[in-house]
C-alpha cells in the first residue's frame, strides 16, 4: 500500500508563486524517506499537505488509501503525525505523561487505552524514567523525544519529522535519529524526514530533493550525493567530506568519491608515502 | 577589548530546591582582535559565560544591594570592571554586542530599518539626529549584506529565513560595538546558509567588531574559523587552545560527549593505517599536506 501519494498536488500561500507545482509523488508503507532542499524550497510545506495542515490549491493526496479532504482529516491526523522544528513549543501540558496523553485523550480512548499507549510511546522513545517529570526541564533532545512519544500516542502509521533535529545539539541529534530509526525498523512506521544534515538522509532508503516547489532529484542517499554538480545547483553544499575528496581529486590524488571518512582514509593510504621507520 | 575572567562561578536558583551550579571558578582570557570560539555541549555553562560579559548576568558585587559581597572574581572587559557597582552597564552593552540563538525570533518592528534603528536610538546619549541615525542604519544593512533600498522599508517578517537573520544581526551592531558575540550563529540555516553567515561573520571581524566570540557545536565551524577555542564542561573551563593543538585531543573530546571536526577523524583514521599527518585541521591545510605526501601513481 502506499502511505501518501500526491497526485498533481500544487500549492501557493498566495501572491502568485506555487511553494508546491503540480506535484507527484508517492512513499510506500513501511519506507523511509529523506526530503533535501534549500530553505523555501517547498519541504515543509509538503509535509504540511500531508496530514491536512494544508489544503492544495489543485490535486489529490491520498493517504493510507484515505483521501485527505474536510471529512477525513481525524483519521487522517491519527494515521499521520508530524514533528516540527522547536522544542519548545509543541508541548501542551507542563508534565511529560500529560504531554503525551493529550492528543490520545483527544480522540476519545478510553483510561486503560491511552495508560498502555503512554506505557508504549515512552518505552519506544526511551523516556519511562521521566513519566512524572516537568516537561520545561527537559533537554532539548529530551523534548523532542516526547514530542515523538505524543505522535506515538495516536498510534500512527507514518511519522513526518520536519527539522526536528535542526535545534538540538550532537548528543540530541543522535537520540532522535536511533529513536526513528529504531520505530521504522521495529515498529514498521513510515518515515519522511525533512533534514539539512546530510549525515540524517543517509539513514533514509529513498531520498529526495525539492526545489521550486518541484522535485529534482530522487535516488538513494548515495546516488544523489554522487551528483555533486546538480546539488550546487540547487543550493545545497556538498557534505565537507565530498567537498575533500574533490580538491584531493582536483590535486591529482585518485581517491574514490565517498562519504565515510574510513573509505576515505584507506584511499588515502593507497597514495601517501608512510614514514620509513 | 581584552576579556578577562579570573575565578567566576555562578549558581542558578542560588537557596532553593533547583540550585544548579552553572559556572565553576573559570579563569578566561580573550584577546583583543580574536575570533574566538566557545564550545560545549547543552548544559556546560557556555551561555551562562556570554551572558556574563555584558552584564546580563551580574557579578553579586557589581549590584548595590550586594557589594558588600566579598569574592576574589575577576572580570574585564577592556577597561569595564563588570566586578565594580560603578561600572556603566550601558555603556558596556554598546561596546559588547550580543546575538541570542534564533535572533530572527527577536525581530518585532514594523520595518527592517526601525527595527536596526531600535538598539542605536536606545543606546544613543541623546536623541540622534536624523541623518545620523540614518547613516548608521544603512552601513549596518548594508555591511550584513542586505540590500539597504529593496530591505529598509519591509516588514522584518517578509524576509527569507536567512536575510532575517541578517537584519537581526545589524540591529545588534548598528552600534559598532567593539566586542560581537554570537550563541550559535548558523544554527538551523541551510548548508549554504551557514557558509555566508560564516562569510559575514569574518567580514564584520574585518571591517568592523574587533573580536569576535562564537558558541557553537559544529566543530568543523570551530576548526576552520577560530583563532583559538575554549572547551566548556560542566561549568569549567577544560581546554583553551588553537584548533590545530586542541582538536590532537581527540579521546578526550569525545569523553566530554563532544564530536570531532572531520579533518581530525581524517587524520585518526589514517593514524591507524600507519600515517602521521600534521595539520591545523581546516580542510585547506589537510589537503595540502596530503597532497605533499602523494606518491608515485596509485
Amino acid at each position: 500500500m502506499k502511505a501518501v501519494e500526491f497526485r498533481d498536488v500544487s500549492f501557493s500561500y498566495g501572491e502568485g508563486t506555487f511553494a508546491i507545482k503540480n506535484l507527484n509523488f508517492s512513499v510506500e508503507e513501511g519506507e523511509f524517506v529523506a526530503v533535501l532542499g534549500h530553505n523555501g524550497s517547498g519541504k515543509s510545506t509538503l509535509a504540511r499537505l500531508c496530514n491536512g495542515l494544508l489544503v492544495p490549491d489543485a490535486g489529490s493526496i491520498r493517504v493510507f488509501d484515505l483521501p485527505v479532504g474536510d471529512k477525513t482529516l481525524y483519521d487522517v491526523r491519527k494515521r499521520v503525525g508530524i514533528v516540527f522544528q522547536n522544542p519548545d513549543n509543541q508541548t501542551v501540558a507542563s508534565i511529560v505523561e500529560d504531554d503525551v496523553a493529550f492528543g490520545a485523550e483527544n480522540i476519545g480512548l478510553t483510561r486503560e487505552e491511552i495508560g498502555r499507549r503512554i506505557d508504549f510511546a515512552l518505552h519506544a522513545v526511551g523516556m519511562e524514567e521521566y513519566r512524572n517529570a516537568t516537561v520545561a526541564r527537559l533537554s532539548g533532545g529530551q523534548k523532542q523525544r516526547v514530542a515523538i512519544a505524543g505522535v506515538l500516542a495516536l498510534g500512527p502509521k507514518m511519522m513526518i519529522l520536519d527539522e526536528s533535529t535542526a535545534m538540538l545539539d550532537p548528543r540530541g541529534r543522535r537520540e532522535i535519529m536511533q529513536v526513528v530509526k529504531r520505530l521504522n525498523e521495529e515498529e514498521g512506521i513510515t518515515v519522511l524526514l525533512i533534514t539539512h544534515f546530510m549525515e540524517e538522509a543517509l539513514l533514509a532508503s529513498r531520498a529526495i530533493v525539492m526545489n521550486g516547489g518541484e522535485i529534482v532529484m530522487l535516488g538513494t542517499p548515495n546516488e544523489i550525493f554522487e551528483k555533486r554538480e546538480e546539488l550546487v545547483k540547487y543550493r545545497l553544499a556538498l557534505p565537507r567530506i565530498s567537498r575533500i575528496c574533490s580538491r584531493l581529486r582536483e590535486g591529482g590524488m585518485p581517491v574514490e568519491y565517498t562519504l565515510d571518512y574510513e573509505i576515505l582514509a584507506e584511499e588515502i593510504a593507497k597514495c601517501v608515502s608512510k614514514p620509513s621507520i | 577589548m581584552r576579556i578577562q575572567a579570573e575565578h567566576l562561578s555562578y549558581v542558578y536558583n542560588e537557596k532553593s530546591p533547583f540550585a544548579a551550579r552553572a559556572l565553576n571558578d573559570v579563569t578566561l582570557t580573550v584577546e583583543e582582535g580574536e575570533f574566538f570560539g566557545i564550545i560545549g555541549h547543552t548544559g556546560s555553562g557556555k551561555s551562562t559565560f556570554i551572558q556574563h560579559l555584558n552584564g546580563l548576568i551580574r557579578i553579586p558585587s557589581s549590584l548595590k544591594k550586594r557589594k558588600k559581597y566579598k569574592s576574589d572574581t575577576v572580570l574585564r572587559v577592556g577597561d569595564f570592571d563588570l566586578a565594580s557597582p560603578k561600572t556603566d552597564f550601558r555603556a558596556l552593552r554598546r561596546s559588547v554586542g550580543m546575538v541570542f540563538q534564533y535572533p530572527e525570533y527577536q525581530l518585532f518592528a514594523e520595518t527592517v530599518f526601525d527595527d536596526v534603528a531600535f538598539g542605536y536610538k536606545n543606546f544613543a546619549a541623546e536623541k540622534p539626529r536624523k541623518e545620523e541615525l540614518e547613516d548608521a542604519v544603512r552601513s549596518a544593512i548594508e555591511m550584513v549584506g542586505l540590500d539597504y533600498a529593496a530591505v529598509n522599508d519591509l516588514s522584518p517578517f517578509d524576509l527569507s529565513g536567512g536575510q532575517k537573520r541578517r537584519a537581526a544581526i545589524a540591529g545588534v551592531i548598528v552600534t559598532k560595538p567593539e566586542v560581537l558575540v554570537l550563541d550559535e550563529p548558523a544554527a538551523g540555516l541551510d548548508p549554504l546558509g551557514k557558509q555566508e553567515i560564516m562569510q559575514l561573520l569574518h567580514r564584520i571581524h574585518r571591517e568592523w567588531c574587533k573580536t569576535v566570540i562564537i558558541v557553537s557545536h559544529d566543530m568543523d565551524e570551530i576548526s576552520e574559523n577560530c583563532t583559538r577555542a575554549a572547551v566548556f564542561s560542566e561549568g569549567t573551563v577544560k581546554y583553551v587552545l588553537p584548533p590545530a593543538e586542541l582538536f590532537v585531543h581527540t579521546d578526550e573530546l569525545r569523553e566530554l560527549g563532544l564530536d570531532i571536526p572531520l579533518t581530525a577523524k581524517i587524520c585518526e583514521a589514517l593514524r591507524r593505517r600507519g600515517i602521521e599527518i600534521s595539520c591545523d585541521f581546516t580542510a585547506d591545510d589537510l589537503v595540502r599536506k596530503l597532497l605533499a605526501r602523494r606518491e608515485g601513481i596509485c
